[in-house]
């Protein structure tokens, strides 16, 4: 699996996607006064886009290359999948980690008073959620035939199945980013859900991937 | 005795319509008393929605478990009957939110989740026309709706429930929600609404079936 290691271009694609995004986030909003929530929303729109520019490139380079029925017949489907998850979170946290100080610093969020136990804890869970289910619907979209229409159909069919983890992240975050403690109750509960999302998410998509990839 | 059947049904819809917006008395507790007919269709459309939205991810699951294309079949048939009702869903929702709660759309925690459950079969329905081959379209199909499927869960229950919605609870169920006339019509407008929809899924699977077979020769 460390086959993808190799593909720096993708690597570095995926990064210097949403550190665009994110100039162009800072430059529309220079010096403007913006919401600590709008904060919070903008940083898991930019972690979403990215995850949508990237992490499908896991499967469809197989396919494009004709190295997946290989892959079909040498891997338990659950090893692939482990290696490709694996992959595609390492890559998501690397982008986390890049992203979230620089977009906190171009919009002035007030990082005195920041959580930040509790903004990395959201990160993390996030961050595995939609890595995690980023790459078993990667998986269903790399048999579409047409190559143009996978990225597009990449984004419809994740973005239903995300929601439910974007939102709580993004009230986690602005829990974390908001001076006022009281909301500490409320964000101990997002991490509760986005933590049922992942475990959710991830056991249906080992459940799932054996036959969802193993007929070629 | 089939033939039979549809005409009862049709006697049946004539009068559960009839009942519906010429028999029931105008109800209380609303901004505008003749509106709450439109109760008597927009719950029995979310009803068999759910139960048709239920029926295509169990035979998602029987077709993964039996790789039968027949089951895939039935599957994508109670899909699009699901997609259509949950459409039919939003807009009587609508044309009562609007009346009643002053807009058409208040995201209300049910309307966020209905709005996502028609992402997703949308989402669905292009998946499978991106996909040319018809067994792996099935499979992907059927990964993707019994993933949708568990996910479910959070849309529908865990998420909404944090802030307040603006459907009433238990009105349904409870003894002392509706009049028993608003009752005895409810339900019959539901079964009508099942009894009418199995007979569009029979059509519609037994077209497809011989479809499938078509393609196989």
């Amino acid at each position: 699996m460390r086959v993808e290691m190799r593909s720096r271009q993708a690597i570095g694609a995926t990064l210097l996607f949403s550190l665009v995004t994110l100039c162009v986030l800072s430059f529309l909003l220079a010096l403007k006064s913006v919401h600590l929530d709008v904060d919070a929303a903008l940083l898991w729109i930019v972690l979403f886009f990215s995850a949508m520019s990237g992490l499908s490139r896991v499967f469809v380079r197989e396919e494009e290359l004709g190295t997946a029925d290989a892959l079909r017949l040498n891997l338990v489907p659950t090893a692939l999948l482990a290696g490709k998850m694996m992959f595609n979170w390492l890559l998501l946290a690397a982008i986390e980690l890049v992203v979230t100080p620089l977009l906190f610093i171009a919009l002035g969020a007030p990082l005195g008073s920041t959580d930040y136990m509790l903004l990395l804890t959201v990160l993390f869970l996030g961050g595995l959620g939609l890595a995690a289910a980023s790459t078993f619907v990667a998986a269903l979209v790399a048999p579409a035939s047409a190559g143009g229409v996978r990225s597009s159909l990449f984004l419809i069919l994740s973005f239903p199945v995300l929601l439910p983890l974007l939102l709580p992240a993004c009230t986690g975050t602005l829990a974390a980013l908001s001076p006022i403690t009281a909301a500490a109750g409320t964000a101990a509960n997002e991490c509760i859900v986005l933590a049922c999302f992942d475990t959710v998410v991830i056991t249906a998509s080992f459940l799932l991937f054996g036959y969802t990839w193993g007929v070629g | 005795m089939a033939k039979i059947l549809k005409v009862a049904l049709l006697i049946w819809m004539t009068i559960v319509i009839w009942a519906a917006i010429i028999y029931a008395p105008p109800a209380q507790l609303f901004r505008v008393a003749s509106l709450a007919r439109i109760m008597f269709f927009h719950i029995p459309c979310a009803m068999t929605a759910t139960v048709l939205s239920v029926a295509s991810a169990g035979f998602a699951l029987l077709f993964l478990s039996t790789k039968d294309l027949n089951f895939d079949v039935k599957s994508r048939a109670a899909a699009a009957l699901a997609t259509l009702y949950w459409i039919l869903t939003t807009i009587t929702g609508a044309i009562f939110a609007k009346e009643e709660w002053g807009m058409y759309w208040n995201w209300d925690p049910k309307q966020s989740a209905i709005l996502l459950l028609i992402l997703i079969y949308l989402a669905y329905f292009a998946l499978r026309s991106a996909v040319v081959d018809r067994r792996k379209q099935a499979l992907v199909a059927a990964g993707y709706t019994l993933f949708a499927a568990v996910i479910m869960p959070f849309l529908t229950f865990v998420l909404p429930n944090t802030t307040q919605s603006l459907h009433p609870k238990g009105v349904i169920f409870s003894s002392d929600g509706m009049d028993i006339t608003y009752k005895l019509i409810f339900w019959s407008s539901t079964f009508g609404f099942l009894a009418l929809t199995y007979w569009i899924y029979k059509v519609q699977t037994a077209l497809e079936t011989i479809a499938l077979h078509q393609g196989a020769v």
